[in-house]
């Protein structure tokens, strides 16, 4: 039986077959059909395979993200305690920049889709108003009659005690006619109440559109003969069924993304890499995700765009707008500036011919010979044209510089490295790792090209290019565990906490989420119970996120929450605060299935040999002058290889620049090893 | 002469050390201020002049321009006699701006033995004594009923903490805890930006790293006088006003002419009042500042440098509210501030009508409730709220924004009714509160909190009450700031507009604080009757509101009469 995973991006969808009878792995790309994602690859898939012969097909979706980006959710409602229906609109006071105060905020649920009810619950948990099934029936009808698809409830304090939000649900579920109706405690019964409300309504907002999606691929699926799973990829990086998604799609918000950063690490552990940090150079963005021990990092909130908060576990992804189609130019203090303008893919870098006359670090890695210009990656160009490319930067940036153009192209390939540094730095030094414990793993078409300048620049260890940058996300599905996660407001100071009952708390907490797992009817390997607590001094208001082993065959005890606190403490900001007291504010505790191990052996070359993947020698600009580079198809080479520097690696999906003073070696699994020569 | 790239390459470089110093003290902070709401600031500083030289792009922007006197202070104070090792930390308002509340720690960084450039941080600390929980006392003459005030004195002498200084603050807070707490986020903070730039300076060389200081400010001055160029030579006017100083009900006026001449820039404030008994006085560091916090929203792409102010030059009288020594109060800082920065924003529909939007909220309405709990612990709420923002070339302006000295964001209701012993009623748009306009401007909130505790106290400082928030281009006004609170004999307000202390309340009793909108931007009558529709249905404008500033016809439900507008706007049907 073959597993499927499919990543659907914006013009490309990528397909990752693998037979876990014979180990066969095929890679393929059909184009992305809009509108329906599901249209284009069920058809690839077919092309393939028949779904007959589909044991489960796992998928990395942009529905939900494209739906909230592009503001086309369900019309949605909200119900909430009275005083309080503009919490989602009001934020938290924030604005779009630090400077200039243009810029409006437009909420997922409008102002008169959000209807106040009496009620209200305290922060210690005492209910002060019971809500009225009448005057909550009231509202879903009038809901109704203004055409909402999806409707939730929120209502102050619910964290403390969830009571009053599930009577109104069940009151709730006597008028409304479909499944899309949910409540804030039920989605993340955490305190903030602008996080939760955020979280809940985007939850509604998406909940018709990735409902109907998930629908029609299923019945596209069976239709053609499937008989197997289908598994939704989340944004933390572990896979769940299609109930659960339809149920909770406010968890697919970052979906795609996180399956490549899930491909990353299982490469990386393979590969003997267990410190990595993923560059993923697109177009506009440069995307850093950070891999310690193997593990990605999760961060429990995201902002998808002004306003826009998901507040759920997600693959922590740090964006800077520094792409191949970031924009070169002088500021008026005559600085050289790349980006965050980007040219996109359409109309794309000058060397696209398709408008823009605005250089980019494209045009300045074709000028520098570091693109191939006759054979574009992607397939969607014959050529480009390195002429025009030349012009650009010469009138651009090499004359207000007084720099000569290849001078100049460097130095757009310098500034724009720099950006990416920093961002690397970012998530590394200043989260107190030393990058010299770290691999660069490049992905994406472009990332290999900035490889050796970030080793460089951060002074990190290599950089590891996987034998497939481009289709990482796809074969990420495939790694997946599943996994489910439940956060839990205590609000106890550590003197005061019930330590008996945390651990019952933790206990049954981790049954559940683990027949939420048994459900799904997939076979695991192992099922692992992760526990975590958000703890403070008393005090501050931001708190640490503090791992918590349970120990075997008793319950827990403060001693152990505390030896636990201060190790995380001291380990996030070096002293610790003798003598004050410790507050506990989250419970967060996660169920992890583990899938059977993808063999990442499948992947790796047989035969081949150096002299037979040339492909002759090209001049790359690097330093500061020009070298006659190796150019070689990367693909053909064997295990064991070493190319020395000035290289040139090419294969469909990307190309891989090994710069003069850097070696590159195939190592057994066919990823590439890139590090400064000895 | 340094190299165009390794300019633009130690730029980011240095920026992310400031960036990430503010990072570390708002995680560790130990008030929701500083942790919550970023009233802190971090950067590098000019070993010979002070000047700002690097700024953290997340701190508070007032900061950018008054730490640079900051740094000054000590210079002059300490001279010769500063040594590697050294920590010196103060809150003197007139040595440095703002009000006591910020706590500055500047320290000097050396470098083979040579002082390289000064490494500051200053944060908002939760309370500084004073005869206000929280300082914000709308009736105080001097700065002594205000708070402490320590003059810049030696934290650290010579790598040794000075246990015997930490402990005279300590004893002079409210919540000593908590200013113990924010203390130690700014050693660390300062810690942190020595050990990055030891790193940059052993990567680069301490030669480069200087010479791209200064190449980076003269082109800050460079990008400046060519923004300055480009405006048409003149001089314009614009007035606007305080309602009160927090003892007289007499308003105190912030007058502007601004000429433009070339390349260079005066903001004349000499036609402005003259020093006032209550806080809103302001020293002259601060005024500075605020010009460079207004300039900088309108020009956004100039760095937080100080060679932006180069080709600016600042008038302000000897003797003007703007321009005050020791020991006038200036705890209210914060109201005179944001008025010179509506002063700006109202100028440029002179000078250069394309960048300017409708005047913000203009308050940051600090509110603070205190009392004692049953064991007798003190607690102080003490929060700043938010209003609308102008509307502007773009569209209509950002529905309850933070004001735009800050980046401040609230606290959420349910950290603060877990934290006291509170209970909010209400926390809403303000209907009809944003300025009428072709883009109309943000809507204000209302918040209304009821106590939960036997006793408590009311203090609030807040302006606008008197004078509205201006549109630009024919824009309206926004509602005007409206405090109100359950007294023995029913709903009351404060004699002076926005500011009180000591409002006596119990259990039961409720404030209720209705914040401005920002002003509108261009004429209300040619706004899209369509939007002004919308704007009924979503509740941001009333029907009556809609008929009377728009002259568009909508029932309440926001159905839009398409002839009966034509009508009103004598359009013809």
């Amino acid at each position: 039986m073959t597993v499927i995973g499919v990543d659907v991006g914006g013009t490309f969808t990528d397909l990752f077959l693998y037979d876990e009878a014979t180990g066969k792995v095929t890679v393929g790309k059909v184009p992305s059909t809009r509108g329906n994602q599901s249209v284009g690859f069920v058809e690839g898939i077919r092309e393939r395979i028949p779904l007959a012969e589909v044991a489960s097909v796992v998928h990395g979706t942009t529905v939900g993200t494209n739906a909230l980006l592009e503001r086309k959710g369900a019309r949605a409602g909200l119900i909430t305690t009275r005083g309080f229906r503009d919490v989602l609109e009001m934020r938290r006071r924030d604005r779009r920049q630090t400077w200039g105060l243009w810029g409006q905020f437009v909420p997922v649920i409008q102002r008169d889709l959000r209807l106040e009810v009496g009620e209200r619950t305290l922060a210690d948990g005492t209910v002060l108003e019971a809500i009225d099934p009448a005057e909550i029936r009231a509202a879903a009808r009038a809901l109704l009659d203004k055409g909402c698809e999806a409707v939730c409830v929120v209502f102050i304090n619910a964290y403390a005690n969830p009571a009053n939000e599930r009577a109104a649900l069940d009151a709730l579920r006597d008028v409304w006619p479909n499944e899309h109706a949910n409540c804030s405690s039920a989605i993340l019964p955490e305190i903030r109440e602008f996080e939760r409300t955020s979280t809940t309504a985007i939850n509604a907002y998406l909940q018709p559109v990735v409902g109907s999606y998930l629908g029609a691929l299923e019945t596209r699926l069976k239709e053609g003969g499937f008989a197997g799973d289908v598994l939704i990829v989340q944004s933390n990086g572990g896979v769940m069924t299609v109930d659960t998604a339809r149920a909770l799609p406010v968890r697919t918000a970052l979906s795609g993304p996180a399956a490549g950063v899930i491909a990353a690490a299982a490469i990386a552990r393979g590969a003997g890499f267990p410190n990595v940090i993923t560059g993923d150079v697109g177009g506009t963005s440069f995307d850093v995700s950070l891999i310690v021990d193997g593990t990605p990092q999760l961060a429990a909130q995201t902002t998808l765009d002004f306003g826009l908060v998901v507040r759920t576990p997600m693959v922590e992804i740090s964006t800077i707008g520094a792409g191949g189609g970031s924009i070169a130019g002088i500021d008026r203090g005559g600085l050289l500036q790349v980006g965050p303008e980007s040219a996109g893919s359409d109309p794309g870098p000058v060397c696209y011919g398709l408008g823009n006359d605005r250089p980019t670090v494209t045009d300045a890695n074709v000028v520098m010979g570091r693109i191939n210009a006759e054979r574009p990656i992607g397939g969607k160009l014959a050529r480009l044209d390195v002429d025009a490319a030349r012009r650009a930067i010469e009138e651009t940036v090499a004359k207000p510089l007084g720099l000569d153009v290849m001078a100049a192209a460097e130095a757009i390939v310098r500034v724009a490295n720099a950006r990416m540094a920093g961002a690397i730095r970012l998530v590394s030094i200043e989260r107190g790792h030393d990058p010299k414990r770290f691999a660069l793993m490049p992905f994406g078409g472009g990332g290999a090209l900035h490889a050796c300048a970030l080793i460089r620049e951060v002074g990190l260890a290599s950089a590891l290019v996987p034998r497939f940058p481009g289709v990482t996300s796809a074969m990420g599905c495939i790694i997946a565990d599943m996994r489910h996660d439940r956060v839990q407001t205590i609000n106890a100071t550590l003197d005061g906490l019930d330590v008996a009952r945390l651990t019952a708390d933790v206990r049954a907490t981790a049954a559940a989420l683990t027949l939420q797992l048994d459900r799904s009817g997939m076979r695991f390997e192992g099922v692992e119970t992760l526990v975590e607590l958000d703890m403070s001094y008393v005090g501050q208001t931001h708190t640490v996120a503090v791992p918590l082993a349970l120990p075997d065959g008793r319950d827990l005890t403060a001693a152990d929450v505390r030896t636990a606190f201060e190790a995380a403490y001291r380990g996030a900001y070096g002293r610790l605060l003798d003598g004050l007291p410790m507050r506990l504010l989250n419970l967060r505790t996660a169920v992890v299935g583990r899938r059977p191990a993808f063999a990442l052996s499948t992947l790796a070359p047989r035969g081949g040999s150096v002299e037979g993947a040339r492909r002759g020698v090209r001049r790359i600009w690097a330093e500061g002058a020009w070298h006659e580079a190796a150019v070689l198809d990367r693909l053909a080479l064997p295990a064991g290889a070493v190319i020395p520097g000035p290289a040139v690696l090419e294969q469909p999906d990307s190309t891989i620049v090994v710069e003069p003073d850097m070696a590159a070696r195939v190592d057994p699994l066919g990823n590439l090893v890139i590090e400064r020569k000895p | 002469m340094i190299d165009p790239v390794t300019l633009a390459v130690l730029k980011g470089r240095l920026e992310q050390i400031a960036d990430e110093m503010d990072a570390t003290l708002f995680r560790s902070a130990f008030n929701p201020i500083i942790a919550e709401a970023h009233d802190a600031c971090h950067g590098l500083y000019d070993a010979a002049t002070g000047a700002t030289l690097i700024q953290g792009k997340s701190g508070l922007p007032i900061f950018v321009g008054v730490m640079a006197f900051a740094v000054r202070a000590v210079m002059d104070k300490f001279g010769d006699t500063v040594v590697d090792g050294d920590v010196f930390i103060f809150n003197d308002p007139y040595l440095g701006g703002t009000h006591l509340s910020d706590f500055r720690l500047v320290r000097p960084y050396f470098r083979d033995g040579t002082l390289f450039c000064w490494l500051g941080s200053v944060g908002h600390w939760h309370d500084v004594g004073g005869n206000v929980p929280g300082n914000y006392n709308p009736a105080a003459t001097e700065c002594f009923q205000e708070g402490m005030l320590i003059p810049p004195v030696r934290l650290s002498a010579g790598g040794q903490t000075r246990q015997d200084v930490i402990d005279i603050i300590l004893a002079n807070t409210r919540l000593p805890t908590s200013a113990w707490g924010d203390l130690n986020g700014q050693i660390n903070a300062l810690d942190l930006g020595a050990k990055r730039l030891d790193a940059l300076l052993a990567e680069y060389g301490a030669g480069t790293v200087a010479d791209a200081l200064g190449e980076l400010r003269r082109r800050a001055a460079t990008m400046m006088r060519s923004l300055i160029a480009e405006l048409p030579d003149g001089t314009w006017s614009m007035e606007d006003f305080l309602d009160n100083d927090g003892r007289t009900d007499v308003p105190l006026k912030v007058a502007l002419d601004l000429t433009v001449r070339g390349d260079r820039m005066t903001l004349d404030f000499s036609r402005s009042s003259p020093a006032c008994a209550g806080p809103v006085n302001i020293a002259l560091s601060t005024t500075v500042a605020s010009c460079y916090v207004a300039l900088k929203h309108l020009f956004r792409d100039v760095p937080a440098n100080a060679g932006v102010m180069d080709p600016i030059e600042v008038v302000v009288a000897e003797g003007s509210f703007l321009n005050v020594k020791a020991p006038k109060p200036v705890g209210g800082y914060t109201e005179t501030i944001l008025r010179i920065i509506d002063v700006l924003f109202s100028i440029f529909e002179h000078v250069k009508p394309a960048i300017t939007n409708g005047q913000a909220y203009g308050t940051i309405n600090a509110l603070s409730i205190a009392g004692h709990r049953p064991n007798g612990a003190r607690w102080v709420m003490f929060s700043f709220y938010g209003g609308g923002h102008g509307g502007n070339p773009e569209g209509d302006g950002l529905n309850h924004g933070n004001a735009p000295i800050s980046t401040a964001t609230i606290p959420p209701v349910e950290i603060l009714e877990a934290a006291y012993p509170v209970r909010f009623t209400q926390w809403a748009l303000r209907p009809d509160s944003g300025g009428a306009g072709t883009h109309r401007g943000g809507l204000g909130a209302v918040y209304e909190i009821e106590v939960m505790n036997p006793e408590a106290e009311g203090f609030v400082f807040g302006e606008r009450a008197r004078f509205r928030p201006k549109g630009v281009l024919g824009g309206g006004e926004a509602a005007p700031t409206r405090f109100s609170y359950e007294g023995a004999d029913g709903w009351a307000e404060p004699p002076l507009g926005a500011k009180m202390v000591g409002i006596p309340l119990s259990r039961g009793r409720r404030v209720r604080l209705e914040t401005p909108g920002g002003g509108g931007w261009g004429d209300p009558l040619v706004r899209d009757p369509a939007a002004v529709a919308r704007d009924v249905t979503l509740g941001y404008v009333t029907a009556d509101a809609a008929r009377d500033l728009y002259r568009v016809a909508v029932d309440a439900h926001g159905a839009l009469d398409t002839v009966a507008t034509a009508r009103l706007r004598g359009t013809g049907a």
